[in-house]
């Protein structure tokens, strides 16, 4: 039962085979008894979830028929939910219940989804393996040993076990899609501006974006529609007319012309992940595709880019964790110095700390020219690299990641670390849509291809994404232990 | 670049972070890495280059002076750390 997809859902539920309270109480069930292997929620909602299938299942009877209406999912805890704590994974908000919905919140709340809980996530999004999380490592469902990948990595374990048919995510340099890749499912990063930043709690404001996770490209582009649309509240939203992402999936690829990216294969590629890359690709030649070589000669630098212009930008958004209006606060602060510091040093992890005076030290007097700036004029020349290649092919294929899913602990330099994203990064700096999706298994382990689109370009992506499924069955596959 | 122990203190004192000096010293490699590997951007050709704000280098956009938001000063207050009186309870800042 499980096994089903959350488009599939939607078709048993919009025919009465099954009532919403059911289907919630599968999906609690399964939280309840396989989560403790993974962690990969802070907080389930059951109460809630109930009240809100009951409320759905009213509406089916009624012949309502709302995009996700009684369909189980799970937010990304650095989504505000009214009433629930919103944590970001950090001590800093641990005792922070969010007094507002996000706007993808209550966008998916009025298309009837119904909220199993909040998943685990690396402390403010700022990690790619999920050990930076206050409450505990997520581990990864095809080996526990493993990390799942990060900052999404709560949301990608969980539909991984199918503890829950779709969850959002964010992704800032990779964090729906590396997460997505590593646990075998289906992940969105849209361009930036189509889903509302409003009360998604704030990393680095020009790259941050939602998106969906989920089986197939299909649930993706349903999610997406709920998800997506102008927002007045969030000022970089973007203002165009309302869009069917779905509307592509049969899309035959006869013609398309897709990109490869050769520094996308070059050395620290995993052999074996080439291996399962070349194979995608003659999948997609076998449906008619045109494949074409190209170049990004700058997206070497995408990396130490990122690394400048994420840290500036997070450690302004998280100057407002001061202890004074919500939020963690030390115990018998002396002043108010003693009470901001404090609270910070207590609330706040190693690595963000880290990439907050990084941030600090970039952007401090004498110094912005040397690193803020010129970060911001590679970010033009890795945007205008993506510019060129678009105008001689449609799509944009490589692999997600240049290895594996990882142990626990095996990447304890901050470096190494910041080098798993080396593929997802440069689609985030030049604001591109981007998706990752499963496309092989080696020793167990899934592997993920990347997908980058022209700007607003998601209805293709998840076509090509959905005529790759259609002829593929890794994305059905799912770890045993969870089966 | 390396980062001593000593510019680490500098550093989380301009972030209002509280560091010990044992936490400093752990810092310092990490930092120091980092800023060696950012290094990476000396040798890119970026003359003449504008430098780029926003992937989609939109202007920021204006809304009618309306009021929107309704008055939600309990719902804030309820989550706060120390509240009495409406107010914000904040250490004692002049003497």
């Amino acid at each position: 039962m499980s096994q089903e997809t959350l488009s599939g859902w939607v078709r048993k539920l919009q025919a009465r085979e099954i009532s919403s309270r059911e289907l919630t109480r599968l999906y609690l069930d399964r939280i309840e008894r396989l989560d403790p292997q993974l962690n990969s929620f802070i907080t389930v909602t059951a109460e809630s979830a109930l009240a809100q299938a009951e409320a759905a299942d009213a509406r089916l009877a009624n012949g309502e028929q709302t995009p996700l209406l009684g369909v189980p999912v799970a937010q990304k805890d650095i989504f505000c939910t009214e009433g629930v704590r919103t944590s970001c994974g950090s001590r800093m908000l641990d005792p922070f219940v969010s007094p507002y919905n996000a706007t993808v919140v209550e966008r998916m709340n009025a298309a009837g989804a119904v909220m199993l809980g909040k998943t685990n996530m690396d402390e403010f999004a700022m990690g790619s393996s999920n050990e930076t999380s206050f409450y505990g490592p997520v581990r990864n469902p095809w080996d526990t040993e493993r990390v799942p990948g990060g900052s999404s990595g709560g949301s990608a374990a969980a539909v991984g076990a199918r503890l829950v048919p779709g969850a959002t995510g964010t992704d800032t340099g990779g964090s729906i899609r590396q997460p997505a890749a590593f646990c075998g499912i289906t992940g969105l990063k849209p361009t930036y501006g189509r889903v509302s930043r409003y009360g998604m709690i704030a990393f680095a404001s020009s790259l941050d974006q939602g998106g969906p996770m989920a089986v197939t490209a299909e649930d993706c582009g349903l999610m997406l529609n709920a998800m997506a649309g102008f927002d007045e509240r969030d000022s970089t939203s973007v203002e165009r007319p309302a869009e069917d992402f779905t509307a592509g999936l049969n899309q035959d690829l006869t013609g398309l012309r897709i990109g490869l990216p050769k520094e996308f294969f070059g050395e620290g590629l995993d052999e074996k992940v080439r291996g399962v890359i070349d194979a995608a690709v003659e999948v997609l030649k076998g449906r008619g595709a045109e494949i074409r070589e190209v170049s990004l000669p700058n997206s070497h630098l995408s990396v130490p880019a990122y690394y400048v212009v994420a840290p500036a930008e997070c450690s302004s958004n998280l100057a407002r964790f001061d202890g004074v209006r919500y939020g963690h606060r030390c115990d018998n602060p002396e002043d108010l110095m003693d009470l901001y510091t404090r609270s910070r040093g207590e609330g706040f992890g190693d690595e963000v700390k880290r990439r907050i005076m990084v941030g600090t030290y970039v952007l401090s007097a004498g110094y912005y020219d040397a690193y803020y700036l010129k970060a911001q004029k590679v970010r033009r020349i890795i945007a205008d690299d993506f510019r060129n290649a678009f105008e001689d092919v449609d799509v944009l294929l490589g692999p997600t990641t240049p290895e594996l899913p990882f142990a626990l602990g095996a990447k304890a330099d901050p470096v190494s670390m910041y080098l798993s994203d080396i593929y997802t990064i440069a689609a985030n700096l030049a604001g591109l849509p981007a998706m990752s999706l499963p496309a092989g298994e080696i020793d167990g382990l899934p592997v993920g291809l990347q997908l980058i689109g022209n700007y607003f370009d998601e209805a293709r992506l998840l076509g090509v994404a959905h005529q790759y499924q259609q002829e593929t069955d890794w994305h059905t596959r799912v770890p045993a232990a969870f089966a | 670049m390396s980062v001593e122990a000593s510019e680490v203190q500098r550093i989380a004192h301009l972030a209002r972070l509280a560091m010990s000096d044992e936490q400093a010293r752990e810092f310092a490699g990490g930092l120091s890495d980092i800023f060696a590997f950012v290094e990476q951007l000396d040798g890119a050709p970026i003359d003449g280059v504008e430098p780029m704000a926003h992937p989609l280098d939109a202007e920021q956009r204006l809304r009618p002076d309306a009021v929107t938001e309704t008055d939600n000063r309990e719902g804030f207050q309820a989550i706060a750390p120390a509240v009495e009186g409406g107010l914000y309870l904040v250490p004692r800042v002049i003497e």
